[in-house]
């Protein structure tokens, strides 16, 4: 029997007050690819700190083949062959390519010179290897994200890898891109690497993976193997419950034309965009990354210009020139990004709330806090939100509670139009289908909602209809009805109905 | 052509464009408004130039990679002036008496350690206190200022050698001692930073400092090198400076930081880190000494050459501004 | 457990370490020279603090907002000459709000190049602290300003005059203080700030006009700048052109000695005047116990340095960085 390239065993990690990992055991063969799968909050980056000597375990051992080990630091992990491709670059973008992948390590020539020559051609040799479209000198700064990707992987391989570790690969990727990240993942599965692949995407982790590690609480659940299980029985490890992810079709009926838009175009960002959305429905916008759907919400919120086009709120055309201006208008945006975005994290509760009617709940020349705390208690109580009182930073919250502070903090302005981009990011299992019946409940109660996702069960559940859209463009606009997991598909990857598949 | 190339190619060359447009306004001003006979643009005017960009200059490469590594260096006008005090002072102390001329480069080297280990010590402070290298250059520049003053309260400080200043005055090929200096500095920084291993890591550092410490550089150490590189540059420019002049004043390269911040800024790099170069600080120091010279030239004073710095300091800012802004494609934040 | 409470008391101590190394202080100082807690002592700390406390107040705007102001010496100095040259020109019933005019616009200028432009603040002042010094240059021709017949005005009754037995620069000082601090605490525009500051990106996705907002705050700091300029003005009734000079050192000290994070989204009207009592009181202490007047710049720099690293330590839970 091989030993496993890496062997985590009953591992334990407490902080203050928090058992982060309670006796988790996990290993990698060579040569598999090894998903870890778990909610947030599940453990799973505090268990790949403790492999990659970020954290060091309270009990348990690590060991690597047969050989018991210590991880004292990033730079030992690196040394034994542990290496990690985060979601977040770390790259240098002045730098070229080169630098990059050997930073740190840059050959020398006297005088602390660095060696080109030699740098260029031992780039040159990894980049061959993964049949890559830049050369060694191009400054990384100008490569696209997926490319940008390829330069850390290029990294990995300057290392003698025993196990790589991608954490959320695909997230800024297109299809076309994923396609050679699979490869490339194939490629290293094949010479013996072990592989562990950390995703939320069901659909990749179906597909590449061959056995899944599932954690929930910090406690190990058990690992299947992928062949051998469904995304059910998965989801039901991760979260102890079942799921109802069933479509609901609208059991009400629809108001007025809330938001129309005719024809709007913003440079090369989206063209010709034409939709309506009506008071009582949920209108999802589905498709890859670059395909211009928060683009779009960012014009309808006063964030960006049009170059061409109309927008009508409630029949009447309008001009919106800042966020400021659309909320004046009631248009309302729950953002992508909800900590750069959303929240200022450094605030309280509350007053993140009501920051955007703070100037409008007054007592005499001061803030009515009073009336901002039962704006904050209606909502808390309204969305379940989980915090220890209004005075907690809002930093502190889980992601779940942190996107019911911003949905909270939006609904509490009575929006007529509310545009929410990717509602469940990042947010464990169990808050996210809280926020999609949430979401669903807000239709029925008359608002207009647009939903903006890259997941396609999200937005297969909780949409009326859905917008796909393709590189800036609508390619087509489907009821509940007509929708399919395959013609959705081919929608957002430019595929026009009629095309041969 | 990809939008932003051209915007960045006029960056870098932008500062050029600029000085040579100095030189076209200046002439021809100086035709209508100058006190004196001769043309702006005259050969030893030019060379007058260089040797007048010393000072600052020297102390702008060294600001350079401090700026590029994500950091900034606002003491080192002060600097300048505790270094200045060591070299004359140095001279006259009762223990160097018996070395004659000798104590020359005694006194030029206990400056220039003086300068680095000024420099070395705010850099030790940014990396073992975690505080941010603005404040700490920030109270550096009170603090030694401070000791400036406590040296010999408002008086100057001053001494004559007179095979110094002879030294100090001379030319080679043409170019005083000081512009020498300017160039030979120009050229160590600019293979620093593009040709060693030091300088490469310094981009790192400024652009992505996780990355950097991810990838096993040690940032600590690097930082404080940098810092008394500057510190060292900051005291030649001051040795140079002074060996010719011979007497040096507490209130002493006061706003020096300014001029040198705004050299580096008008030659491209950024203030964030991680981007700049060395042929663009020169043209930033070429640019600013343009301006100096050109308005005096023209009659103004040195009121208002304070003045018009500042303001071209701030129209700098916002022309980068705009060429930067990528239309559409920028959110109205 | 044992380790909790030892990290807990150097969080404590980390925290309010400023407070203990200045009751230290206090302590030490009375030893050294009994002079320093009296009475008399004490009101003269606090009157002679008045005008770098009336600057560090704007100047708390700014700070939280996330800026810099380099420039509030460099201003000073320009509203001193100002007022000085107007009281005798148009008489001081013209010459305030003509200085006070002068310097906001001063102000807006900034606060459009910080604020709608976006440009870097740090950069921005510093060249304004050029620009306006040699424009205080050009219009005093290089030479002292005084006013002329220096006991026929009512001018100096805000520098040297007093109510009910308390100074009146201490009265302004108090009052804008109070002022201030309800406005920043208490307001709409004072919770802006904090929310411009903390995260100018979510402040603006909250519908904050985020121009107006770091605009507003320099012209806060050009107001409370002229004040000083005023105050200082009536003091001594004539001044050279320099005499704000460094004192954008002393006010962003002060500032920082009161906690207030450079970054921005922290730090109250409270505890800048704590500041500015503590950089009073410690220059004061240095020289009562016979320093040279110049050990306090050198003094201001330890504190400096040390006040932001604990703040900053505070924060990390840990003493030294963990820089490698």
């Amino acid at each position: 029997m091989t030993d496993p390239v890496l062997r985590l065993e009953d591992i334990v990690k407490t902080f203050p007050g928090v058992r982060a990992l309670d006796g988790v055991s996990f290993a990698v063969m060579p040569g598999e690819v090894h998903a870890l799968m778990g909610e947030n909050g599940a453990g799973k980056s505090t268990l790949m700190k403790v492999l990659g000597g970020i954290h060091q375990p309270n009990e348990g051992h690590i060991y690597m083949g047969d050989e018991k080990v210590v991880m004292a630091g990033p730079l030992e992990a690196k040394a034994k062959g542990i290496v990690f491709i985060h979601q977040e670059l770390s790259l240098a973008e002045e730098l070229s390519v080169a630098e990059n992948i050997y930073l740190g390590e840059l050959p020398t020539k006297s005088f602390g010179r660095v060696d080109s020559a030699k740098l260029d051609e031992q780039t040159n040799a990894i980049l061959k290897k993964l049949n890559v479209s830049f050369d060694a000198s191009t400054r990384v700064g100008d490569l696209s994200i997926a490319n940008q990707q390829m330069v850390e992987i290029a990294r990995a391989l300057t290392v003698d890898a025993k196990a790589v570790i991608f954490d959320e690969p695909t997230a800024s990727l297109t299809d076309a891109e994923k396609v050679v990240l699979f490869d490339v993942i194939s490629d290293l599965k094949a010479t013996g690497v072990g592989i562990v692949y950390i995703s939320h995407r069901m659909e990749e982790i179906f597909k590449m993976t061959d056995r899944i590690s599932i954690l929930r609480d910090g406690q190990y659940q058990g690992t299947v193997d992928t062949a051998a299980t469904n995304e059910e029985a998965v989801t039901q490890m991760m979260i102890g419950r079942k799921l109802d992810l069933s479509r609901n079709a609208s059991t009400h009926d629809l108001g007025e034309v809330a938001l129309e838009v005719r024809g709007l175009s913003c440079g090369k960002l989206y063209k010709d965009v034409s939709f309506e959305v009506r008071r009582g429905e949920v209108l999802g916008f589905y498709g890859l990354v670059g395909a211009g759907r928060t683009e779009i919400a960012e014009t309808l919120f006063g964030l960006r210009d049009p170059s061409a086009g109309q927008i009508l709120l409630n029949g009447e055309e309008v001009r919106i020139h800042s966020p400021a201006d659309a909320i004046a208008r009631g248009i309302s945006l729950v953002p992508e990004d909800r900590k750069g975005q959303g929240l200022i994290l450094g605030m309280n509760c509350r007053d993140n709330m009501t920051l955007p009617q703070v100037d409008d709940l007054k007592a005499g020349p001061f803030v009515a806090e009073g009336a901002e705390i039962a704006i904050f208690d209606q909502y808390r109580d309204r969305l379940d939100i989980r915090t220890p009182g209004w005075r907690q930073q809002v930093g502190n919250l889980s992601g779940g509670n942190q996107q019911k502070i911003v949905i909270g903090k939006w609904l509490s302005m009575h929006p007529s139009v509310l545009i929410v981009d990717e509602p469940t990011r990042g947010i464990d299992v169990g808050s996210k289908s809280e926020i999609h019946k949430l979401l669903r409940e807000l239709a029925a109660q008359g608002y207009a909602v647009v939903v903006i996702s890259s997941e396609m069960p999200e937005v297969l559940h909780v949409a009326d209809r859905i917008v796909a859209m393709y590189s800036g463009q609508i390619m087509r606009t489907f009821t509940a009805a007509e929708v399919t997991e395959d013609n959705l598909i081919q929608a957002i990857s430019g595929i026009t109905p009629g095309q041969a598949a | 052509m990809k939008p932003g190339v051209f915007s960045k190619a006029l960056k870098s060359g932008a500062i050029w464009g600029f000085v040579v447009l100095e030189l076209i306004f200046f002439s021809v001003a100086g035709e209508f408004l100058s006190l004196s006979d001769k043309a702006f643009m005259d050969w030893e005017n030019m060379l007058l130039l260089l040797k007048q960009s010393a000072p600052i200059g020297i102390i702008a490469m060294g600001m350079t990679i401090v700026m590029v590594n994500g950091n900034i260096d606002l003491s080192v006008g002060a600097t300048f002036a505790i270094a200045a005090i060591v070299l004359l002072d140095s001279m006259t102390w009762p223990i160097f008496a018996g070395l004659g001329d000798w104590v020359i480069p005694v006194a030029w080297l206990l400056a220039l350690a003086v300068g680095m280990l000024l420099g070395a010590l705010n850099g030790f402070i940014v990396w073992k206190t975690g505080v941010d290298a603005f404040i700490v250059t920030l109270g550096a520049m009170l603090g030694y200022r401070g000791i400036v003053f406590m040296f010999n309260g408002e008086q100057p400080t001053s001494h004559l050698n007179w095979t110094l200043v002879d030294f100090a005055e001379a030319e080679f090929l043409g170019l005083a001692t000081a512009s020498w200096f300017l160039l030979a500095v120009t050229f160590a920084i600019w293979f620093l930073m593009a040709k060693t291993v030091h300088g490469r890591n310094a981009y790192a550092i400024g652009d992505n400092r996780e990355a950097a410490v991810n990838a096993g550089i040690r940032v600590g150490p690097h930082m404080m090198i940098n810092f008394a590189i500057i510190g060292f540059l900051a005291a030649l420019s001051a040795v140079v400076f002074y060996s010719e002049s011979g007497s040096v004043n507490p209130n002493d390269g006061q706003l020096y930081e300014l001029w040198v911040i705004t050299a580096v800024v008008l030659g491209g790099t950024k203030i964030t880190g991680g981007a700049g170069n060395v042929i663009g600080t020169f043209g930033g120091v070429i640019a600013i000494q343009l301006l100096r010279k050109g308005l005096g030239h023209i009659g103004a004073d040195t009121s208002t050459v304070n003045l018009v710095i500042g303001l071209i300091l701030i129209a700098v800012l916002v022309l980068d501004r705009q060429l930067n802004i990528k239309g559409k494609e920028e959110l109205k934040l | 457990m044992a380790t909790l409470t030892r990290q807990q008391v150097g969080t404590f101590l980390a925290k309010q370490g400023i407070l203990v190394a200045f009751v230290a202080f206090l302590i030490g100082f009375t030893i050294a020279n009994p002079k320093f807690l009296t009475p008399d002592n004490i009101l003269s700390v606090v009157r002679s603090s008045a005008i770098l406390g009336v600057m560090a107040l704007g100047v708390t705007f700014v700070v939280i907002s996330g800026n810099l102001d380099l420039s509030v010496g460099s201003m000073m100095s320009f509203s001193t000459i100002v007022v000085l040259d107007l009281h005798d020109k148009i008489g001081p019933t013209m010459a305030i709000p003509a200085m006070f005019a002068m310097t906001l616009a001063l102000g807006a200028l900034i606060g459009f190049l910080v604020g709608y432009l976006k440009l870097n603040s740090l950069i921005v002042t510093l060249g304004m602290l050029s620009a306006i010094h040699g424009l205080t240059l050009t219009y005093s021709g290089g030479k002292n300003m005084d006013i002329v017949d220096k006991e026929g005005t009512w001018f100096s009754v805000f520098g040297q005059g007093s109510a009910l037995g308390i100074p009146v620069p201490i009265l302004i000082f108090v009052t804008l203080a109070a002022l201030l601090g309800l406005v920043l605490s208490k307001t709409g525009f004072g919770r802006k700030v904090y929310a411009v500051g903390g995260n100018g990106t979510a402040a603006t996705f909250s519908g904050i006009r985020r121009a107006r907002t770091v605009f507003m705050c320099y012209i806060m700091s050009a107001a409370c700048v002229a004040t000083a300029g005023l105050m200082q003005a009536s003091r001594s009734m004539g001044s050279q052109n320099t005499v704000g000079q460094g004192m954008e050192l002393e006010v962003l000290a002060a500032v920082i000695l009161g906690g207030a994070s450079l970054l921005g989204g922290s730090g109250t009207i409270f505890k800048t005047v704590i500041g500015v009592l503590i950089l009073g009181f410690i220059q004061n202490g240095l020289l009562l116990i016979g320093l040279q007047f110049y050990v306090q710049f050198v003094v201001t720099w330890i504190i400096i340095i040390l006040a932001v690293w604990l703040d900053i330590a505070a924060k990390r839970g840990r003493l030294w960085s963990p820089i490698a």
